[in-house]
């Protein structure tokens, strides 16, 4: 248990120190970075879906006036280690995927690298390949771990038993789709080799952490740390698929290395990040439930199957909610994986949770509607004591005050579904989850100069507010005013900082801040000189073991669904989260209701139309990739309670990037069904689905 | 990029003399599809003609009481004339569903009718289409046919790989409001002027998938032609689409009820062209405008439909979509007693 930190800046409703550079055009992107003379990459990219390189005609594209490099399996350097196979670019002719990088083409124009790159003629070995998913291949494996090390299979009890021994049991599909994170910034670097010497490379390149991408660089270019700098002041969203980088990054060092003293600059086209950017498994969600006629779960069951690319696994976490989310003496989840010759899946906000918020939350609406309870009175009674899966009490679990403010500010009340002219009206609720997470390493530094206190630390600002609330978190360590408070972010000359991912910023860095920030009042006092600087690092900040850490929320749905058409439209979305103490409400607003508004895109719009065929995502642009627009979107709230947690950090925070996503598609779905009649349980709702049901 | 020539010509006559000179050059008039093929690689010219400032911008009346819309009038304009949208609501409607505000701004008379099929294997030059590399296949066939046709289409699945077969649909809402208005294309070519009823601008795919139109090449559209309609005519123009906006029609409905109450209906997103539902008209010619009878005509309309089969279950729901469409359509153009 800590004390918390007293609040002054934070709870601010203060503007994002960054807004007006943005809004200004002034804020400088990776792509953008002013560099004397660059040079411009483009990719060469494999047309089949697997087999081998076997030749490559490169030797008009090389005598081309304005060509100053093009780089192939056959000729590109070999890297120290290879060991990591999306990074090991252009280090072998194989070919696990569509769209894999097979060359890089640099020259004096973006657009004449393009032209090469696209003119360069290939010759494969092409082999059958084999892209497609189905939970009944015969090949399906367990994985020895699932993302972000959680055990692939739990068990407890007996489910079966349960089943047969129930009095109301549910048996179900649910399936999710492919998606792309399609961040509106392109994953771009911009590289720089030093002439002289044995190599110091700059990156400046769109990540969600500059360390961990440089880490990543070290490794694979053999390189110290001490030898790479990577710069990132802002980035134009990310997702999580600017989390770990991705081969481009690699092939654009590469490239650059052909070139010493020259920037080489590549961006990815939109189609490219389709490919090599990484995407959110598709998912196939097999529940059981088990209940009693009041609605009490005996059972809860989900056994996962989704893909990974046979060139790397990647297994997301899909049935992890399920071990916590509610009490049931008998539970199990299971996740089996199909390798298949396909890109490779990875990071996507809220991985896990997101997916696997869906089937369960649709499964208990199907529960409340066969024991005719109301959805959430069915949730209020399965309501776990403690967290199911580790038997330790909740850090603050609120899911209760959530659901029911959520009802008193929607309306909840009172009928469900009702005909408004051409219209079929419906709302539904589902619940919210994200795990409160605290990375194990992140340092920062704080010196007091001219007159204000100057903090120093890698992390990264995706567009979250941390250029703004890392200010307010270190102002009350220091008990000085935010105004006097500048943070610095972004490069790898300032200490190590952890991903921003898991939600886990705020809490991580903010740690290490107060850290930094306590051990400069204690070895200074309140009136240092200038130069005094102390640092502190997250591990020395307090833990607490002996709770569960998670934050809640209820998310509420009216859908309306044209009685014709089977247009479906969402006027109104409304969450309450309970996510600890909010340092910025403005930035927190933001997060949420974006998070929000993504998982209402992922319920009717977003689907990776998958070619299996070519071993292709079809809709492979902005243009016919739907994302949820602004008209698609009505009235948007998000709300939170007060909570108060001693136990997750000295912030009190739990981090709030993913939550708003979780959950949303489910609620969309159970206002569709409150409203038709028709259940759908496989993602995106969309009109074709409905009108067999319609009248 | 492949590298081209730009040229912008001092008259419409210089502009058809250099395309015609020219066996691979294309007129630019907004560029909003234009340029994004020469980006793609999808439109590869050796000289770009820039036709924006050539021909008419203005939108004046004619003798006989209709419309024209000069090629270089822009999407935005013409849904904002009064004129257009007193007299041609199911054209201001139209335009107004399609695309952007941005895009709207840029975006032509000329060059709207004329922008290509958004099948993603058009625009994706490493894959087979027989539309942008005659003879190499379709590979819509049994793919991604969310968007695809299903009237106009063979009455069996066509064969992926023949040279004839593809199954796109034309993309534009604008082309769906003027085939149903019965408008006029004024086209200056290397022969003169020739008028051409805009039912006839766009063609099947028949043997040559790669010709969206009738025009030949250095066939300048000049001006569209809206012919007056009859005093207390109403009309409509119904989209659907998953997205509320941005978003091209699953399919479309082009609606205009005359005071006699004979029906016009035209339908987009289901075929190569916009699809004048000339069989639902001949139906209705002479009956009374009930739901019923709506009903029967759009039945005979969709009899020789082609669902295409294809990822996430193909576009068979289309055919019912259409006619759920034309019925509400329909009935929001009746009056009240009758509906
Ligand atoms: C993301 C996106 C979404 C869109 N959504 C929609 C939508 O929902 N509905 C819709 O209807 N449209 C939509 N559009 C398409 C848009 O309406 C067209 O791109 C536009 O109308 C084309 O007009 P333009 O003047 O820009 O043509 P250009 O791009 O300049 O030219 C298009 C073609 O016409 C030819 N051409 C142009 N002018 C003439 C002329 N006078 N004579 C002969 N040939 C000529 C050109 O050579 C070229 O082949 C969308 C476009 C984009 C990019
Ligand atoms: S449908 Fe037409 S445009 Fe699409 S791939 Fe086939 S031939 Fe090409």
């Amino acid at each position: 248990m800590t004390d918390l930190l007293q609040p002054h800046a934070i709870g601010q409703d203060l503007v994002r120190r960054d807004g007006e550079l943005k809004v200004r055009g002034t804020a400088t992107y990776a792509y953008e970075t002013p560099v004397e003379h660059p040079a411009y990459a483009h990719p060469v990219q494999a047309t089949i879906a697997r087999g081998r390189v076997t030749a490559m005609d490169t030797a008009a594209a090389e005598a081309l006036d304005g060509v100053l490099a093009v780089l192939t399996p056959f000729n590109a350097e070999r890297l120290a280690d290879a060991s990591d196979a999306e990074y090991a670019v252009l280090q072998g002719q194989d070919v696990g995927f569509r769209g894999q990088l097979i060359g890089v083409v640099v020259a004096e124009t973006s657009e004449l690298a393009r032209e090469v790159a696209d003119g360069i003629a290939v010759r494969y070995d092409e082999q059958p390949h084999d892209a497609e998913l189905s939970a009944d291949r015969p090949d399906l494996y367990a994985p020895e771990q699932v993302n972000a090390g959680h055990e692939t299979d739990t068990a407890e009890g007996d489910v079966a038993a349960a089943m047969a021994a129930a009095e109301v049991t549910l048996e179900r599909t649910y399936s999710t789709a492919m998606y792309h994170n399609n961040p509106l910034e392109p994953h771009a670097t911009t590289a720089l080799w030093e002439p002289a010497g044995d190599g110091f490379l700059t990156l400046w390149d769109s990540t969600q952490g500059v360390h961990p991408d440089r880490a990543a660089v070290c490794q694979v270019f053999g390189l110290d740390q001490e030898q790479v700098r990577v710069v990132c002041p802002y980035v134009g969203g990310g997702f999580g698929s600017k989390g770990l980088p991705h081969a481009n990054v690699m092939l654009t060092a590469l490239a650059a290395r052909a070139l010493p003293g020259r920037p080489v600059k590549l961006a990815l086209t939109r189609q490219q990040m389709f490919v090599l950017a990484g995407y959110r498994t598709p998912t196939i969600q097999r529940m059981q439930l088990a209940a009693d006629s009041r609605g009490r779960l005996s059972a809860i069951a989900i056994d996962v199957v989704e893909q990974t690319s046979k060139v790397k696994e990647f297994a997301e976490q899909t049935g992890v909610p399920t071990r916590m989310m509610y009490a049931s003496p008998s539970r199990r989840s299971t996740h089996r994986l199909a390798a298949l010759d396909v890109p490779i899946p990875s990071w996507m906000r809220a991985p896990g949770e997101c997916p696997g918020m869906f089937g369960p939350e649709v499964a208990m609406d199907e529960l409340a509607e066969e024991l005719d309870i109301d959805p959430i009175e069915l949730r209020v009674r399965n309501e776990p004591e403690v967290d199911p899966e580790t038997g330790k009490p909740w850090s603050s679990r609120n899911l209760v005050r959530c659901l029911r403010e959520g009802a008193e500010r929607f309306g909840w009340s009172g009928p469900r579904a009702h005909r408004d002219g051409d219209w079929l009206v419906g709302t539904g609720v589902a619940s919210s989850v994200y795990p409160t997470m605290r990375q194990a390493t992140s340092t920062a530094n704080l010196r007091y100069e001219d007159g204000r206190y100057v903090a120093e630390i890698g992390a990264a600002d995706l567009g979250t507010g941390a250029w703004t609330i890392l200010p307010q978190i270190t102002a009350d360590a220091l008990g000085v005013d935010v105004a006097d408070v500048d943070v610095r972010i972004g490069d790898t000359r300032y200490p190590v900082a952890s991903v921003a991912g898991g939600s886990s910023g705020t809490n991580t860095w903010g740690s290490a801040l107060v850290v930094a920030a306590r051990e400069f009042r204690t070895k200074f006092g309140a009136d240092p000189r200038d130069g005094d600087e102390a640092s502190g690092d997250v591990d020395q900040a307090a833990q607490d073991d002996t709770h569960s850490p998670y934050a809640f929320g209820a998310q509420f749905v009216e859908a309306r669904v044209n009685a014709d058409t089977g247009e479906i439209r969402v006027p109104r979305l409304l969450g309450v989260f309970g996510v600890g103490r909010v340092v910025n409400p403005r930035t927190a607003r933001s997060q949420l209701i974006g998070g929000m508004t993504m998982g209402l895109s992922m319920a009717l719009h977003e689907t990776s139309a998958w070619d299996p065929r070519i071993g292709q995502v079809a809709n492979h642009d902005l243009a016919e990739y739907h994302i949820t627009v602004n008209a698609d979107v009505g009235e948007i709230e998000a709300h939170w309670i007060d909570e108060h947690d001693p136990y997750v950090n000295v912030m009190g925070s739990k981090g709030i990037g993913e939550i708003g996503i979780v959950g949303t598609a489910a609620a969309v779905v159970n206002a569709v069904h409150s409203a038709t009649g028709v259940r759908v349980r496989d993602l995106p709702v969309t009109l074709d689905k409905l009108l067999p049901g319609l009248p | 990029m492949k590298p081209f020539a730009y040229a912008r010509p001092g008259d419409v006559a210089e502009a058809v003399r250099d395309v015609v000179a020219e066996p691979n050059a294309v007129f630019l008039a907004g560029g909003t599809n234009l340029v994004d093929h020469l980006r793609l690689g999808v439109a590869r010219p050796d000289l770009v003609v820039d036709v924006r400032t050539l021909t008419s911008r203005e939108v004046t009346d004619l003798p006989d009481g209709g419309l024209r819309l000069g090629a270089a009038s822009t999407n935005s304009q013409v849904a904002a004339d009064p004129r257009v949208r007193e007299r041609w609501p199911v054209l201001a409607q139209a335009l107004l569903a399609g695309a952007t505000g941005q895009l709207r701004n840029m975006a032509t008379t000329g060059g709207n009718p004329l922008q290509r099929t958004r099948c993603v294997y058009f625009q994706d030059v490493t894959t087979p289409c027989n539309k942008r590399e005659p003879g190499s296949g379709c590979s819509a066939v049994g793919g991604y046919t969310r968007y695809h046709a299903v009237l106009g289409t063979p009455a069996v699945l066509p064969d992926p790989a023949a040279p004839e077969s593809c199954i796109a649909t034309h993309p534009s809402d604008m082309a769906v409001a003027l085939a149903v208005l019965d408008a006029r294309v004024q086209v200056l070519g290397p022969n003169g002027e020739r008028t051409i009823p805009f039912t006839e601008l766009h063609r099947l795919p028949g043997d040559d998938p790669s010709r969206d139109t009738v025009l030949e090449h250095g066939e300048l559209i000049t001006a569209i032609d809206l012919p007056a309609l009859p005093a207390g005519t109403r009309s409509a123009y119904r989209k659907v689409r998953d997205r509320a906006s941005y978003a091209f029609a699953l399919v479309s409905v082009a609606a205009v009820v005359p005071p006699d109450g004979e029906l016009r209906l035209a339908l987009g997103g289901v075929a190569h062209k916009p699809w004048r539902a000339t069989r639902a008209e001949e139906v209705l010619r002479g009956q009374q405008l009930t739901e019923d009878a709506v009903r029967a005509a759009i039945a005979a309309e969709l009899a020789d439909a082609q669902p295409q089969p294809g990822i996430d279950s193909g576009n068979g729901f289309k055919i019912p979509l259409v006619a759920r469409t034309v019925l509400a359509t329909v009935r929001g153009l009746l009056p009240e007693e009758q509906s």
